[in-house]
């Protein structure tokens, strides 16, 4: 049952990014370039995503468990670190070069087209970078302590 | 407006559907890095296969498809790439992470995330077109 609610999810994660316009990387840029032409849209995207997950998360958080699994997987760290403030820095700076992030790029397999043959594959050897350098670090820490096993869950915050 | 609005809309709903139902954050980077690197990669490859139908359905429907910029530098485009991926790595979290998921849940990390990539973006987006005038 996971399986299909994970498809299903993407599903109606895949058309809503769609449909948003925000797999059309101009448009993200017209968002983030106050100086030109400025085009509110990311704005309405996020504004109405964060609506809905900040009252439906509330309850959902409130329950004892997922329906069909065993517990939520949400991480738990609540101190702010530099690999947070770098990573989101170095993120910043390719969406803002760019105008794509990991969803519309991963979207954009629907309609490919050059940009995306050279943005992905880019952002994939980018994970493999981290997972070089730091993956195997997070393993022994997981292995070495059991109780960090939630906070270094991949996932937010 | 209206369009941006309503996908918003659903993509915060696919995120409290797959949060209430399997217990987990719809995290776009962080689902990528489990189809990468972990164990069990089942439930990645299904959520990012429906990400791309969802999409095809969207243009099948007669959405418009995005337009790729011709005078765009590739090489550009590639380090923008290999930083966003290296970068939502690190900060475990990207734009539905820590912004559409984590600003959800309330989460100091997250917002301060967010606050970081948005800010960053604004800053790269104005030097990349209005110093460099690259469109």
């Amino acid at each position: 049952m996971t399986k299909i609610v994970a498809l299903i999810s993407g599903l109606i994660f895949g058309f809503g990014l769609a449909l948003s316009g925000m797999t059309h990387p101009e448009k993200v840029l017209g968002f983030l370039d106050v100086a030109g032409q400025w085009d509110p849209s990311l704005l309405f995207v996020l504004g109405g995503a964060v609506t809905v997950t900040v009252i439906s998360f509330r309850v959902i958080l409130k329950l004892r468990a997922p329906v069909f699994a065993a517990a939520f997987l949400v991480s738990e760290a609540v101190s702010l670190d530099w690999p947070l403030l770098i990573g989101s820095s170095l993120f910043g700076a390719g969406w803002g070069i760019s105008g794509y992030c990991p969803g519309p790029a991963v979207a954009l397999l629907a309609a490919p087209n050059w940009e995306l043959w050279v943005f992905l594959p880019a952002m994939l050897l980018g994970y493999g970078l981290h997972w070089y350098f730091f993956g195997r670090l997070a393993q022994v820490d997981q292995a070495g302590v059991i109780d960090n096993l939630k906070s270094e869950l991949p996932g937010c915050g | 407006m209206l369009n941006a609005l309503l996908g918003g809309v659903l993509i915060g709903s696919a995120a409290a559907l797959f949060l209430w139902l399997n217990g987990r954050i719809a995290g776009v980077s962080s689902v990528i890095t489990n189809l990468l690197f972990s164990k069990d990669r089942l439930w990645s490859a299904l959520f990012i296969t429906g990400i791309v139908a969802g999409a095809a359905l969207f243009y099948a429907l007669g959405g418009s498809t995005p337009t790729p910029r011709s005078n765009f530098p590739a090489w550009l485009l590639a380090l923008a790439g290999v930083s966003v991926g290296f970068g939502t790595a690190l900060a475990r979290g990207c734009t539905s992470g820590h912004g559409v998921c984590g600003l959800g849940r309330l989460s100091p990390r997250s917002l301060v995330a967010t606050l970081t990539f948005l800010s960053v973006g604004l800053l790269t987006t104005f030097v990349v077109r209005h110093i460099l005038g690259v469109i």
